[in-house]
């Protein structure tokens, strides 16, 4: 492969294919530069969605009317969560990360399907597109919350059709994704890499798109049911026409809530990568991370029915439901138990990506836990549609996704740009994160306890305390990612140059340079052994340069590879 | 699948010649998994409205003309044969009978189409749509056995239409002779996907046909 080895020899970043400049990186099939595509367009909806955060913040200082009217609140929260949910947290981890490290993780040069992978930037464009728009057009932007609930989402006179067909198409861009993925991790893998020496980051993606291709659909023909009810009236879910409007709950949550394990699962993934590099060991059980990544795919898929206990449902669901959600605590907790005693005994190398994820260990505990609170009938009632919900999946949401959102930015942020970034600034950016977060979000574990309703544009005066301390601690928490951003930034422009492996990673994407040159390998490796292993390398890089000894004799590549 | 023990050659700058018919075939059939789920949103909304209004879908299934239901079923399941056959008839090198079996496929698919506008039309006429005259006066049952009519067999519809440009796609990859003998995955999984269509059309037909 003449044209192979001519374009290793620069990295993805430098190298000039066929269409150069901007074109470059438009018409690319490269999963790394589609990577870096993802990643700018996701940071730009962040920052819009933290920017609404911001300013909900802002009004809820006061008691009353305080920098916006009412309908303006509604507006602002139900983009805030639909750009969250739709345009951050389902596509961050797999489309920026999946797409860049997965290939490598697994050996191979490129996904399977390098032009639909291009393809599915594109219909995210179009699908985050038309959510904008959606903001300045028709009646103006959605007020149904992110969740569509008819028979509201129906009779709104608000822009909700575009912002639920802008929807529909993020979630085709999902469906193609997971699919890329499933299909690269069943036929790319290296000779050698058997699904158990697989990385667990890989393991996470992999449960992550089997629910993205299972259970997108479902939201995707609830949002049309809901763009024909509004154009036609067709009464499936119009209680004037007989239609039943918890039917609709029950398709949104089929999707959305296996959606949350799409938005959680990778970042589990990462976690678990994260973990041995700096405890300098191998990961405590390994395959019950990998099954119970898949547990929770399958249970995840089985609990919908909570978020409806008080919408209308006879008893029998409501105890089997809540059962059900009770059993996603034990390979959660699985999980946790592995990635805590892997650090025991282990050599730790404190670092910012470990802090992150120690950070995450911590606030999403806590959020796991106040899911119990939730999970369970009697309480459930007490608390629904409170500030304990809204600080419940902050906690699980934000403290998990999003913290491990940023612990891998720093974490893969040498392999992607080849540039290192201030370690004493990204370990004060993230102290400043973690108290700004708690500071934010912990009060409304409290308002939600004390009757604070979500959604609510004012409050009673006796709430000001906690919601004053609240909006405080936005403050301190966007300083904190904004200090985060400025670093990293600072680094990409003039950051020192950094090697191949600064952490002393033992998985694939360790093994090439950094940033990886455009084919990644030279050569697709073979591998021997584990992906934890410290000790020893696992991974024959050179497979044809070098003469493989095992136990004393040659053997050829393909029996080592079954070794 | 768990060795994947050759190398795959992945030349990007040969316009991504790399070719893993495996990989395409499990890409297919995980997306027709994803079409199931999007028409199972639908029949799961056709079970509870059928247990609720029993009474009122009886009534208006027995204004369907299962006449015309059961020709188009006919005409669908010939073509998923004459599908079948174009496959089986690239796999000998024979593209005339192939090309000739895909003319077919898309005749039978345009002659559903053609059956189905009809049978809308008559509806439509009668005043039976969202919103017209006739659907008015009648019960809870009937206007949620009509709404999902025209929701379930017109997706449907847009299907055969996929499915006929699919298979258009491919006839003219066939005459190009980028459909071969040694490569015709292109070709299958546009026989997979009618397929689908088909199957859809065999639960549709039943429901909205039969049961009354």
């Amino acid at each position: 492969m003449a044209n192979g080895s001519l374009a290793n020899e620069v990295s993805y970043l430098e190298y000039q294919g066929k269409h150069k400049g901007i074109a470059g990186w438009l018409l690319t099939v490269d999963h790394k530069r589609i990577g870096l595509m993802y990643l700018m367009a996701i940071m730009v909806f962040f920052f819009v969605a933290m920017t609404l955060g911001v300013l909900m913040r802002l009004e809820m200082l006061s008691p009353g009317q305080t920098i916006m009217k009412p309908q303006t609140y509604n507006s602002v929260f139900t983009l805030h969560g639909v750009i969250m949910v739709f345009l951050f947290i389902i596509p961050a981890i797999p489309a920026v990360f999946g797409n860049f490290i997965l290939p490598i993780q697994l050996g191979a040069k490129d996904v399977a399907f390098p032009r639909l992978n291009l393809f599915t930037w594109y219909l995210y464009m179009t699908g985050a597109t038309l959510a904008i728009v959606s903001l300045f057009t028709g009646g103006g932007a959605a007020d149904t919350g992110w969740t569509f609930y008819v028979p509201y989402s129906i009779r709104s006179a608000q822009n909700v059709t575009m912002t639920t067909l802008a929807a529909f198409i993020l979630g085709f861009s999902t469906i193609v994704t997971g699919l890329n993925f499933i299909v690269t991790i069943h036929r790319l893998r290296a000779p050698g890499m058997t699904w158990f020496r697989m990385p667990l980051f890989a393991w996470g993606l992999y449960a992550t798109s089997w629910i993205q291709v299972l259970a997108t659909p479902v939201i995707g023909i609830t949002l049309v049911l809901i763009m024909l009810e509004r154009f036609l009236g067709i009464g499936v879910f119009d209680p004037a026409l007989g239609g039943d409007p918890i039917l609709y709950q029950h398709l949104f949550w089929i999707y959305s809530h296996p959606a949350v394990y799409i938005m959680i699962l990778p970042a589990m993934g990462i976690v678990s990568e994260i973990l041995p590099t700096f405890a300098r060991k191998d990961i405590f059980g390994y395959k019950q991370i990998a099954i119970s990544s898949l547990g929770i795919a399958l249970i995840g898929y089985l609990v919908w029915g909570h978020h409806m206990f008080v919408s209308g449902m006879s008893d029998t669901s409501r105890i089997i439901f809540s059962l059900l959600t009770f059993l996603v605590a034990i390979p959660t907790g699985v999980k946790i138990f592995n990635w805590v005693a892997t650090l025991y005994k282990g050599s730790i190398k404190f670092s910012a990506p470990l802090y992150y994820v120690l950070a995450f260990i911590f606030i999403f505990s806590i959020g796991g836990l106040t899911g119990l609170v939730l999970g369970a009938l009697a309480t459930d009632i007490h608390v629904t549609d409170t500030y304990f919900v809204v600080a419940h999946f902050h906690y699980v949401m934000f403290g998990g996704m999003g913290l491990m959102f940023f612990a891998t930015m720093h974490y893969w942020f040498p392999k992607m740009f080849g540039k290192m970034y201030n370690e004493k600034v990204a370990v004060i950016a993230c102290t400043v994160i973690v108290i700004g977060f708690n500071m934010l979000y912990f009060p409304f574990f409290i308002l939600g306890y004390m009757g604070m309703p979500r959604r609510y544009y004012d409050y009673l005066p006796q709430f000001q305390g906690w919601h004053v301390l609240s909006t405080v601690g936005s403050w301190i928490l966007v300083g904190g990612i904004v200090f985060m951003f400025g670093n990293l930034l600072y680094a990409l422009l003039k950051g020192p140059k950094a090697s191949m492996n600064p952490w002393g990673g033992t998985t694939l994407e360790w093994k090439v340079p950094s940033p990886p040159p455009l084919e990644n390998f030279d050569e697709i490796p073979i591998v021997t052994g584990g992906p934890y292993v410290h000790d020893k390398s696992t991974y024959i890089m050179h497979p044809s340069r070098e003469k493989i000894h095992t136990n004393g004799g040659a053997k050829s590549a393909k029996e080592e590879a079954a070794l | 699948m768990t060795e994947h023990s050759e190398i795959v050659e992945h030349a990007h700058e040969a316009g991504h010649v790399h070719r893993d018919d495996e990989a395409s075939k499990m890409a297919m059939w995980l997306f027709l998994f994803t079409e199931l789920l999007l028409f199972g949103g639908l029949f799961l909304l056709y079970g509870a409205y059928r247990f609720e209004y029993a009474d009122g879908f009886k009534v208006a299934a027995a204004d369907m003309n299962s006449f015309i239901g059961a020709v188009n079923t006919i005409i669908l399941l010939t073509s998923s044969l004459s599908v079948a056959l174009s496959i089986a008839a690239i796999q000998r090198n024979q593209k005339k009978l192939c090309l000739g079996m895909l003319w077919f496929t898309i005749l039978c698919g345009l002659a559903f189409l053609v059956n189905k506008y009809f049978e809308w039309s008559h509806e439509i006429h009668n005043g039976i749509y969202p919103g017209g005259p006739a659907l008015e006066n009648m019960s809870n049952g009937e206007v949620l056995y009509f709404g999902l009519y025209y929701v379930m067999t017109g997706l449907h519809g847009l299907h055969v239409i996929v499915g006929l440009i699919f298979i258009g796609f491919v006839m003219v990859f066939i005459s190009r002779d980028k459909i071969t003998s040694t490569n015709f995955q292109k070709l299958e999984n546009s026989g997979l996907y009618w397929h689908l269509v088909d199957i859809i059309w065999i639960f549709l037909f039943p429901l909205f046909y039969l049961l009354h």
